[in-house]
This record gives C-alpha cells, structure tokens and sequence, in this order.
C-alpha cells in the first residue's frame, strides 16, 4: 500500500511536470472529466453484465461439471481399488489356506508310506535272518556230521595200524578188543 | 516528449446518444468488449475438449475457476457459494483489463476511477444489502464489535461507521491509482528513450522493461486485492464478526 502511495505520488509529480506541454493541460486528469462518466459507466454496466452472465450459465459450469466429474471419477477408482485389494487379500487367504492343508495331507501321505515302507524292510529283514539262521544251522550239521565220521574213520584205521603194528612188533596175537580201547583212549586224550 | 497522461483519454468511437445521457461506444467500452471476449474465450476454448486428464490451456482455465473457488470457501465459507460466479466474473473481469492494458498502445479501464468506484460502490451496496436482508437490524451490530466495553461504544460507532462507508473509496482508489501510476511511469520513461539518444536512451528502456515486469506483479495484485477484500466484505455482511 505503501509502496502504491508512493508511485501515486510519483505519478502526480511526473503528471504535473509534464502537463504543461501537453494539450490535455486545459482538462486536467482524463480520469477526472464528468462527461466521460457515463458513457464508461453505462457500458461496464452492459459488458460486466454479459460477462456475468456467461460465466454464471457457460462458462463456471462447464468447469465445475469436469472438475466434479474428475472427483467422481477419482472416487469411484479409489472406492473399486479398495474393494479390489479386499477381493486380492480374500483370494490370498483361501490360496494359504489350501496350501496349508495340501502340505498337512502331504505330510500324512509322506508318514504313511514311510511306515510302510520301515514295515516292510523289517519283516524282509527277520525273513532274510531266519533262512540264513536255518542255513547256517543245517551248515553246521553237515560239518558235525562230517567230522564225526572223519574221526570214525580215523579210529578204524588207527586201530587197525596199531593191531598190525603191535603185531609185527611183538610177533604175537593181540586181542583186537584191547588195541581198539587203547586207541580209543589215545584218541580221547589227544581230542 | 508526449503527455503521460494522453493514454487516460477518452476517444468516442461511436457517438450513441440515450434519453439525452451519453451513451457512446468508446475506446473504454471497446476494450470491455475485448477483456469480455477474451475471458470468454480462455474459458470456453480451453474447457472445449473437457477431458478427464486437463492439457496446459484447460488446466489454466481449471485453475483460475479453483482459485476463486478456494478464496471464496476460506473467507466466507459454504454460504458464499452464490456468490462464486459474481466474484468470478470481477476477478477475471479486472485482471484482464489489468493486462491487456498493459499491451502497448491498448486502453486500461481500470485506471479510470469512475469505472473502479462503480465497481467498488456495486460490492459495497450488494453486500450491504445482502446484510440486512439475512441479519435485519442485526447487521448494525457490525459497527459494534462484540466483547466491547459500553463507555467505548460512542468512539467505536462513530470510527466503524467511518470505516465501513469509507471501504468502496479505499477499494476504487487503490486500484485506479495504482493501475494509473504505473501506467504513467512507463510513459514517463519512455518518453526519455528518444530524447536521451542512442547512448542515453537505453537507461529509460532498461527501466521500463524492469517496470512492465512489475507492473504484470501489480496487474495480477490488484485484480487479487480487489476480489479478496470483496470476499471479506461479503463475509462480514455473511457471518457478521
């Protein structure tokens, strides 16, 4: 404002100065000359009436329809996102849920085979066992078996190496019965 | 040097007499006409493609109806939304003839303080009116500030009374005498350019090119100030205070 009273003053001090060349000097201000009045009055009258009406019925509502139009729009965009993100959360929620269960069932089936399966190796297992156990057994038969009859035999022979021998050693009958007890005990002492 | 104050004068173009009162088109009304016209077309051409996702012209045209519409809401609120077109229409119609005034050798009405008190005194009595209509005698207590001690009432009534019904002097004054200063500063000014020479002149150019800046400042000030002060006007005939 100040500034404004300033360069009014100026303004006026300038005028003055340069009026006296000017033609205008006899009217003064332009501003200040009444016959130019109503003519500027009638048609600010006339063109701010007209410009009020086209702002007040063209102009202001066409801008106030796009802008509300614009708001509505934003709405509604923000209303649908909303119900969408809703919509996205929903759908997550079921997707962890039957991921969920798919993994318990899964689980389940896992156990379940796992089970069997230890089952069936364990049953193989003691099958495997008890036939080697079996084998094993009529292994060691055979071997006893054999061995008792390698050791008759050899009784046999010893027996009878040992008639003959004491035979033609001492040059008289031996009892068979004897030497056959006499190897025996040697036997039973060698093991 | 030419007279600063020839670009103030009133040119009858069309001599048009009315009941005896003179009623002529004159270079004044020629570039009412053209603010007018021009307003018109900014708006209506910019808003033209009306889409969704505005363009430069139409995001302008946006936001001159946004501002008007956002100093409205903040300064009298909900119920002077009547009122937006009128406030509108002054602030753009001032603001047009600020700066197509400032086109060389165009006319600026509103230096002319017939036109700015007509304004003025327009406001004044709307909101005077619209006043009493709402608030009845109440709106009187306007010149009485609540909370007022009653010894205080007979300086108060006198300076608020003084106050109000010096308003629509303040309002024209300040935009005719700034719209008018400015005007002849820049003639002044250019008046030196030729007379100081080809070495001398370029001081009063460099000035006036400073000053057409400033100028565009003031142009858009004063359409603001105008309308602003009508806002808070209109809120006190609206809400009293």
């Amino acid at each position: 404002m100040v500034m404004g009273t300033v360069r009014t003053a100026l303004a006026f001090a300038t005028g003055a100065m340069a009026l006296p060349a000017g033609p205008a000097l006899a009217a003064g201000l332009p501003q200040l000359d009444p016959s130019t009045y109503a003519p500027q009055v009638i048609w600010l009258a006339i063109t701010f009436g007209v410009l009020y009406v086209l702002m007040a019925r063209v102009a202001l509502p066409r801008i106030g329809h796009v802008l509300e139009e614009r708001r509505h729009k934003i709405d509604r965009n923000l209303k649908m996102a909303e119900t969408l993100k809703v919509d996205a959360e929903d759908a997550a929620e079921a997707y962890e849920g039957a991921m969920a269960d798919a993994r318990a069932r899964a689980g389940n089936v896992l156990g379940d085979v796992r089970e069997r399966a230890a089952k069936e190796t364990a049953e193989r297992q003691a099958e495997l066992g008890a036939r080697l156990h079996a084998d094993i057994q009529e292994a060691e038969a055979g071997i006893a078996e054999a061995r008792d009859k390698a050791v008759a035999g050899i009784r046999d022979l010893a027996a009878e190496v040992a008639h003959s021998a004491a035979e033609k050693l001492a040059g008289e009958t031996v009892d068979a019965g004897a030497v056959r007890s006499a190897v025996d005990a040697v036997l039973k002492e060698r093991g | 040097m030419a007279n600063p104050l020839a670009q103030f004068e009133i040119t009858t173009l069309v001599p048009i007499q009315l009941g005896g009162v003179d009623a002529s088109f004159t270079n004044s009304g020629l570039f009412m006409v053209v603010a007018v016209t021009a307003i018109t077309l900014f708006l209506t051409l910019g808003m033209r493609a009306h889409r969704l996702v505005p363009g430069r012209w139409q995001s302008m045209a946006e936001l001159s109806y946004e501002f008007i519409a956002s100093m409205v809401r903040d300064n009298v609120g909900t119920e002077g939304r009547p009122y937006f077109p009128f406030i509108f229409s002054l602030f753009m119609f001032i603001l047009f003839a600020n700066l197509i005034g400032l086109v060389p050798y165009s006319f600026t009405f509103t230096s002319h303080i017939i036109v700015t008190f007509a304004m003025a005194i327009t406001v004044f009595l709307g909101v005077t009116v619209i006043g009493i209509i709402r608030h009845g005698l109440r709106f009187f207590t306007l010149f009485l500030p609540s909370g007022v001690p009653m010894v205080m009432a007979p300086l108060l009534i006198p300076i608020e009374i003084v106050s109000y019904l010096s308003r629509p002097v303040s309002l024209s004054i300040r935009l005719f005498a700034n719209m008018m200063a400015g005007h002849t500063m820049l003639k002044v000014f250019a008046g030196f350019v030729v007379p100081l020479g080809i070495l001398g002149g370029w001081a009063p150019l460099a000035v006036d090119v400073a000053l057409t800046g400033f100028e565009f400042l003031v142009a858009v000030l004063q359409a603001y100030v105008f309308t602003i002060l009508t806002c808070l006007y209109l809120n006190d005939a609206i809400n009293l205070h």
